[in-house]
């Protein structure tokens, strides 16, 4: 008890950003459901492409430690762009070989489920077995840097001095903490006003309300289910960079547990639920961090998933409850 | 001829839902389907605004084929539906629900369109008062009004409508029917489907009656209200 009052701040900070990382992953899982009633299963690896893609760009720049901060906001820049589009591209790419034939087909959602789990761990192993691939390919030699070592993890190169900004109660919260909530919530307000505002975010949630009355409105749902797999993407390429700049590697089977984390955060903050992910993601992230300090580290897992068990137990819908279907924005 | 209708048949599974089902909708009518549940009226609706696949016939609008057109290229052709059960979008408030209607609509931004949610909100001066409400919590007349409005938003050529009539007050069944007369003298073409034979055979230029998966008789309005077979089937003693 003594280690969670005296540290409060820094378990609450340290667990905003790592909240911030959940929620922006569990966008892509509570928007899939929200508008296909699917557990995009396979999502987790869709942010672990992205994670590499953005390590692979970094280290093909050449960054290191000690660079300008002019190249670090290059090459973070780049890292989004690649990181993001890889992660859009697998998104769209899951749903059209693993998802659409069984939607053609009014296949029951357990069938899509399976294929879910099946596509994710293909894209997984696919991942960890990239040397193999390199050498089927012949380019083995050449991409020899980017391959090596598939199935341990890939540190992403030390661009940002982790450095004290300011002092809140006894904490000092650093550049990489302030970058990863900042940017998280820019890019959730960023959704959030896209599926609110504009015309493509009106569509897809006439789609998540009712599949039938939207296209009587002209709303083509193929394109809107593809627009809803890419923003997904979108977000979970903007996580996977949060990611490797705050935990600085990524192996091929992190996806796993992250991805089980975010699911959870959608769960416990409702699932099709917008707000609901962001918050479930907050709270789950800080839950983490205060039931480990109390009651040990090792149980920072077990913390979690007691947490949803329990809410699930209570408020079966989630905090939020109402799913995109209903909610109002 | 705007819509051209040539024998439809129509499967679910192994149950035909129609069979052989031709009917014509002159541009600037009223022409309803009228017959009892089950009929297939709402079937050859769905047909026609593309939600449902046909095993046989044709579904010819305005001298195009639309047979295999998805619904949500209809839309673009002119072709509007105002679903059967309301079919509205709870989630979103009315306005946003009127702009789902004008969702195929490249003229968002003009005066047009400002005249067009202007002659929905005097047709239907509820929707108006409830304009930022969100609309699952319309009553059940309202959220009919809204699907009409909501249809006439897309500026169709066509105007399908499913039992606008179901589940409402009979006060209510008038003013809804009254409306439907309305839009056809502004110049838009009604498809209208009913079980509520009196009233629709009363506003439509021609009239077909349905009877399991099939059209059993054709005539007026007029012609059919005054059948005594018709009578005795489908308006009961007192009207």
């Amino acid at each position: 008890m003594d280690f969670l009052l005296d540290n409060f701040v820094a378990l609450t900070v340290t667990g905003l950003s790592l909240g911030a990382i959940y929620a922006l992953v569990a966008l892509g899982y509570t928007l899939v459901y929200g508008v296909l009633q699917l557990i995009n299963f396979a999502h987790s690896e869709v942010f672990m492409y992205g994670a590499f893609a953005a390590t692979w760009t970094v280290y093909a720049m050449g960054g290191r430690a000690g660079a300008s901060t002019g190249a670090v906001i290059g090459y973070l820049l780049a890292a989004l762009v690649a990181a993001m589009a890889f992660s859009g591209l697998i998104a769209l790419l899951l749903e059209r070989v693993a998802y659409r034939r069984l939607r053609k087909q009014n296949a029951p959602r357990l069938i899509a489920l399976i294929s879910a789990i099946g596509a994710s761990f293909a894209l997984a192993e696919l991942m960890g077995l990239r040397d193999k691939v390199a050498d089927f390919l012949g380019l083995g030699e050449t991409l020899r840097p980017y391959v090596r070592g598939a199935r341990n993890s890939s540190g992403f190169p030390e661009i940002i001095d982790t450095t004290p900004l300011f002092t809140l109660g006894d904490y000092d919260v650093t550049n990489i903490d302030l970058l990863v909530i900042t940017s998280a919530l820019v890019m959730m307000l960023a959704l959030d006003l896209f599926v609110a505002r504009t015309r493509f975010g009106r569509g897809i949630r006439a789609v998540a309300q009712d599949p039938e009355s939207a296209s009587l409105m002209g709303v083509n749902s193929d394109r809107t289910v593809q627009l809803t797999f890419l923003l997904g993407g979108l977000m979970a390429g903007a996580a996977a960079v949060l990611y490797v700049v705050k935990i600085g590697s990524i192996r091929f089977d992190t996806g796993f547990l992250l991805g089980v984390k975010a699911f959870t955060a959608a769960v416990l903050g409702g699932i099709g639920n917008l707000r609901g992910a962001l918050l479930g993601g907050f709270v789950l992230g800080l839950a983490e961090n205060y039931g480990s300090a109390l009651i040990g580290t090792e149980w920072r897992d077990v913390v979690a998933f007691t947490l949803l068990v329990v809410i699930l137990l209570f408020r079966p819908t989630g905090l939020l409850g109402e799913s995109l279907a209903k909610a109002r924005t | 001829m705007l819509l051209t209708v040539e024998g439809l048949c129509v499967n679910y599974g192994r149950i035909e839902a129609l069979r052989d089902i031709s009917f014509e909708v002159p541009e600037g009518s009223v022409v309803t389907l009228v017959g009892a549940n089950g009929a297939g009226k709402t079937t050859t609706l769905k047909t026609v605004s593309g939600l449902r696949g046909v095993r046989a016939g044709k579904v010819v609008f305005a001298g195009e084929d639309i047979t295999h057109l998805p619904a949500h290229r209809r839309v673009e052709r002119g072709v509007s539906q105002a679903p059967e059960g309301r079919g509205i979008f709870p989630g979103m408030t009315v306005r946003e629900n009127l702009e789902m209607g004008a969702y195929v609509r490249k003229d968002r931004k003009t005066a047009a369109y400002r005249e067009d949610t202007e002659r929905v909100l005097t047709l239907f001066p509820r929707l108006q008062e409830r304009i930022g409400q969100s609309a699952g919590t319309l009553s059940g007349g309202e959220q009919q009004m809204l699907a009409i409005g909501r249809g006439l938003m897309a500026r169709p050529r066509l105007l399908l409508l499913d039992e606008p009539s179901m589940g409402l007050a009979p006060k209510l069944i008038q003013q809804i029917f009254s409306i439907v007369t309305e839009i056809n003298q502004q110049g838009t073409t009604v498809l209208l489907v009913e079980q509520n034979a009196a009233q629709a055979l009363k506003r439509a230029d021609h009239a077909h009656i349905m009877e399991t998966g099939e059209i059993v008789r054709s005539g007026t309005g007029a012609e059919l209200a005054g059948d005594d077979a018709v009578k005795a089937a489908y308006l009961g003693g007192d009207i």
